[in-house]
């Protein structure tokens, strides 16, 4: 298997992403955005960074460019997509993922660590974990808070599509530990089917032992995780 | 064809909130001006040419649905003007 990394220019998390893969024995490599979708790429992820600089929204750049189309329709198929920070930002630009990630409640830049409670651990992406786990991941996102209509909101808690939520370290979800003001304190969605997610905070940073906690690797064993279920 | 402009404001809903516009409101009240409210809004004048200004104005307003606004958080409004 193959995971598809697909670096945009100013995708900056392309790299980490695939030593984070290598690192758990998951083959990954990057792909230009330009050189178009591998036709044996088993997986694909969207990496974080600055595509084109975060001009006109975070994220909606890259969403147009051809390669998405391909993407949309690979992710439509059951290949699993993975979209992280900038990566989410494209996913729901380019409608993998209903809402939008858009500018923190403090209308900052916010580089921290932050605990996240597993809310469906019935995806390929949680099954590492129990519902109700606290993984503590790193976030680094100016545009992260996650907006969507009452609608699309009542439909993600109703369809149990709500991966994960910002919570304090007991697990508790409240409003102190909800670092961008996203409704809900949502940090990851899933899209039409659980086999594509998009979240904010970085798996692949919390992924290698020397890198201060591993609590992100059992997200991206979701690459695996889905394949062995389908 | 007809030469027109077709201004494109793409604004949040109401509701959603606008730290950007919430700084700038304070760093004006810092300043001393006094202020009830404040909102910004992106605008886009776009020259472009067309059979008439509806055709002028159905292209804008394609624009906006597929890059300028983004339907969860905005609303747009296109206005087009002969130049």
């Amino acid at each position: 298997m193959t995971v598809a990394v697909i670096q945009f220019g100013g995708s900056n998390c392309d790299r980490d992403s695939v030593r984070a893969l290598d690192h758990l024995g998951i083959d990954a490599e990057r792909v230009w955005y330009e050189d178009g979708l591998p036709a044996d790429a088993t997986g694909i992820m969207l990496p974080g960074g600055f595509s084109y600089g975060d001009y006109l929204r975070a994220g909606v750049m890259a969403a147009r460019t051809p390669i998405m189309a391909d993407v949309r329709e690979a992710a439509s198929e059951g290949v699993p997509v993975l979209g992280v920070c900038n990566g989410a930002q494209i996913g729901c630009e380019a409608g993998l993922t209903p809402g939008a990630f858009t500018i923190n409640r403090s209308a900052r830049f916010q580089c921290e660590r932050v605990h996240v409670r597993v809310e469906n651990a019935d995806t390929p992406w949680t099954r590492a974990y129990d519902e109700g786990d606290v993984l503590s991941l790193p976030i680094a996102h100016g545009e992260g808070r996650f907006e969507a209509s009452d609608e699309t909101y009542d439909r993600l808690v109703d369809e149990d599509r709500i991966l994960l939520r910002y919570c304090d370290a007991d697990g508790a979800v409240t409003e102190a530990a909800n670092p961008n003001g996203s409704r809900g304190n949502v940090a990851g969605i899933l899209g039409d089917r659980d086999t594509v997610a998009v979240m904010m905070p970085h798996p692949e940073r919390a992924t290698l032992p020397d890198l201060d906690g591993t609590d992100g690797a059992g997200v991206l064993r979701g690459f695996e995780a889905a394949l062995a279920e389908a | 064809m007809t030469a027109y402009t077709a201004t494109v404001t793409v604004r949040l809903k109401r509701g959603v909130l606008d730290p950007e516009a919430e700084t700038t409101q304070r760093a004006l009240e810092r300043l001393g001006f006094e202020l009830e409210d404040l909102r910004s809004a992106d605008r886009f004048e776009i020259d472009l040419d067309a059979e008439s200004a509806a055709a002028a104005t159905d292209r804008a307003d394609e624009m906006a649905e597929r890059l300028l606004a983004n339907p969860t958080i905005h609303d747009y409004e296109v206005e087009v003007t002969q130049r």
